[in-house]
């Protein structure tokens, strides 16, 4: 609730911006950083068996509907992530799909869900800032009560992560929030509780850097200890080290995201795209800051308008009676 | 006091009765969505959270309603005079078409009972463009109706209500222009944020500024458009003259927009892209046609006197400004992973509703309120 308050004054600072026509007090939006303390996921697809064990997981601590595809209405098979499904495990398949972590002939899984970026565009977006970022943990949560459903932060996220009710009379929008009300009461999120090969690993997000770090230095084929469920959990299972692309993503992408995928095969062919290191965000509030910071221009545009048109307005009324008094004349 | 005079005449006429019917149409979707949600009635989806009713109704509609804003920039801040018997029916077209985009509004958006959030300080979200373009465009539609209400003063005799608007129209006129520029050149930034999603003959730092340049050529398009088609229908008599000197100014702006357009594109190397034949490329270049045919037509000034060529000059102008937004909403976005979106007959019934509310208001109100005046020599005794 920390960040509300602050928003709050920010809020009251701007208002006390527009009645004084203060500059200094107009603050520039800086690109956000990561919290110390934030919290994430480190997703491992060569670790991912694809047994799906995060899924019924997730939609138990969330309280979600199952997802049916197809005529069985038995079990919960969701084909994409949706209003009635926060994450999923989706597999990459090529030729025979025979050989896991291989491009040709091989098959591979990723798991799907919002990353929770560093500097993400959905809060930035939502008007009512219905969408906040937790100052301490970093985790991007939903509040229904003040959301609009603009979907605006469809619009904007570059993960097309939030989704919307779009069957209901009065719909959410809906997103992974990183079991938030588990981490509150120092759990982790259901599926890194769920996963029994710790390709889902809860951690910090400064210490799942450190370990990305390790297993990039890993020699493919050796065999390693790799922590299972959290960082600190104290378990581990043993695995050959798998030949990982030198690249972790989420590091760097839009500014960063606090849950970061490893894998041996290249990113494009999971659909996730190559993005460049500076978030649209920036951009579009960029353009937006220079014109309105603190409203000045504005409410000094509004100024010379009110002048104009006021001494505009005056002559026309002085020129109508004028002519009133004219043409009344001429009348009588 | 202003010349105008309410037209009179009968209400009910065909065109009245078509509208009602359309928007008895619109009524039965509308039922529907708010009680089986807006999937029972629209093909929108994840990908495209955004179809016609922002597309049309808010985007283009609102540029289609700056008939209002143009007329008060030029009467009232470049103080040119002669322009004023076309100012209250600009407002009215723009007062109708903006209140029927905050209708639309509150159809889209699916939570509209939160929508008193967007007046919370503690809830304002001020680095979010959408909040700043709810704000202004809701703040707009209430400036526009006391904008317009000395129409009311005049047909009620509401003296002290008069005396009261008559001390703060100059703000209320003043604000009336400030806004759109705000929330016009605000809708082009609102895309920046789609980032890659939408094609890069659109995405492009210069958005607020083709957003504007747009709603100001548009404005001045529908002035002509609605004046030539009022002034036939109600028997006004000749407006030509009115007209032909709006033209030559749109013309200049039209001009200036073009420009900006294609030295855009060229500086970013995206040249190549609209002339690949391909569907957005083909899509660019029909948008800028539409513009340039509306150029050429009114670069002679023979062209400019007369009342066809305005028309259709100004019809060319609407088209091609309203694909450029349509091109930047929905066309050239794509969300990735497959979505694709075409509107439903549901949602296109909305739209049409709306139109259809639109013109049969306005037909209303210029018989019973005083909103044109007419040139004619014989009845335009004071």
């Amino acid at each position: 609730m920390k960040i509300k308050r602050r928003d709050f004054l920010k809020g009251a600072a701007g208002s006390l911006a527009l009645l004084s026509l203060d500059v200094d007090s107009s603050q520039a939006r800086t690109v956000q950083a990561l919290p110390p303390d934030a919290v994430g996921i480190l997703y491992d697809s060569t670790l991912c068996v694809g047994c799906n064990a995060c899924m019924p997981a997730c939609k138990r601590a969330n309280n979600m509907q199952p997802d049916f595809t197809g005529d069985q209405e038995v079990w919960d098979n969701p084909q994409d992530l949706s209003s009635d499904t926060l994450n999923i495990i989706k597999k990459f398949s090529n030729g025979t799909g025979e050989e896991k972590d291989s491009e040709t002939d091989g098959y591979a899984f990723i798991k799907r869900q919002c990353l929770h970026c560093i500097d993400p565009s959905c809060v930035t977006a939502c008007p009512v800032s219905a969408l906040i970022k937790d100052e301490s943990t970093g985790i991007v949560s939903y509040n229904k009560d003040a959301c609009i459903g603009c979907r605006y932060c469809q619009v904007a996220c570059p993960y097309n992560i939030p989704k919307f009710e779009w069957d209901s009379p009065y719909p959410e929008i809906v997103k992974c929030q990183l079991c938030s009300h588990l981490v509150e009461k120092g759990g982790i999120s259901a599926c890194c509780s769920a996963c029994p090969t710790g390709a889902s690993l809860f951690g910090k997000v400064s210490d799942l850097i450190i370990e990305t770090r390790r297993r990039l230095q890993m020699k493919s084929g050796k065999v390693y200890d790799f922590p299972v469920s959290s960082l600190n959990s104290g378990k581990f299972h043993q695995y050959k080290a798998a030949k990982y692309v030198h690249h972790v993503y989420g590091r760097e992408e839009l500014g960063g995201t606090q849950v970061m995928y490893m894998s041996a095969i290249k990113y494009e062919k999971f659909g996730l795209p190559a993005f460049p290191k500076e978030s649209f965000v920036s951009m579009a509030s960029g353009i937006q800051y220079a014109i309105y910071k603190g409203m000045v221009y504005p409410l000094v545009v509004l100024a010379g308008l009110v002048f104009m048109v006021k001494k505009n307005k005056n002559t026309e009324e002085a020129e109508n009676d004028q002519k009133r008094t004219d043409s009344e004349g001429g009348v009588s | 006091m202003s010349k105008a005079k309410p037209l009179g005449g009968r209400i009910f006429t065909p065109t009245f009765m078509i509208c009602l019917m359309i928007t008895g149409f619109f009524i039965y979707f509308a039922a529907k969505r708010f009680i089986f949600g807006i999937g029972s009635i629209a093909n929108l989806n994840d990908g495209f959270p955004w179809g016609i009713w922002i597309a049309y109704d808010v985007v283009v509609g609102s540029a289609f309603a700056c008939g209002g804003y143009v007329m008060a920039l030029m009467v009232y801040v470049l103080n040119k005079g002669e322009f004023h018997p076309l100012v209250r029916p600009a407002l009215l077209a723009s007062m109708f078409g903006y209140t029927l985009a905050g209708v639309s509004v509150f159809l889209d958006i699916g939570r509209y009972l939160n929508a008193y959030n967007l007046y919370l300080p503690w809830q304002m979200n001020f680095h979010s463009v959408m909040f700043e373009v709810a704000m202004c465009i809701g703040t707009y539609i209430f400036v526009l109706w006391l904008e317009f209400s000395p129409a009311f003063v005049e047909k009620w005799q509401l003296k002290n209500f008069g005396k009261i608007l008559n001390r703060v129209v100059f703000a209320l006129i003043a604000l009336g222009v400030l806004l759109p520029t705000m929330h016009q050149s605000s809708l082009g930034t609102m895309m920046l944020m789609a980032g890659f999603k939408l094609d890069p003959l659109w995405h492009t730092s210069s958005l607020p500024l083709l957003f504007l340049l747009t709603a100001l050529f548009m404005g001045f398009a529908m002035v002509i458009f609605e004046g030539t088609i009022s002034s036939r229908v109600y028997d006004l008599g000749d407006e030509t003259s009115m007209f032909s000197k709006i033209s030559s100014i749109m013309t200049w702006i039209l001009g200036f927009y073009l420009v900006i357009r294609f030295q855009n594109i060229f500086m970013r190397g995206e040249m190549g892209h609209a002339f690949s034949g391909s569907f957005l490329g083909n899509m660019f270049l029909l948008e800028n046609l539409l513009l340039l045919i509306g150029l050429f037509i009114l670069s002679s000034a023979s062209n400019r006197s007369n009342p066809r060529a305005l028309f259709i000059a100004a019809v060319a102008i609407l088209l091609g400004g309203s694909l450029f937004r349509f091109n930047t909403y929905i066309i050239g976005f794509d969300p990735g992973t497959g979505w694709k979106y075409f509107p439903s007959v549901g949602e296109q019934v909305i739209t049409y509703g709306l139109i259809a509310m639109e013109i049969a208001a306005y037909t209303l109100f210029v018989k019973i309120f005083p909103v044109f005046e007419v040139h004619k020599p014989v009845e335009s005794n004071p």
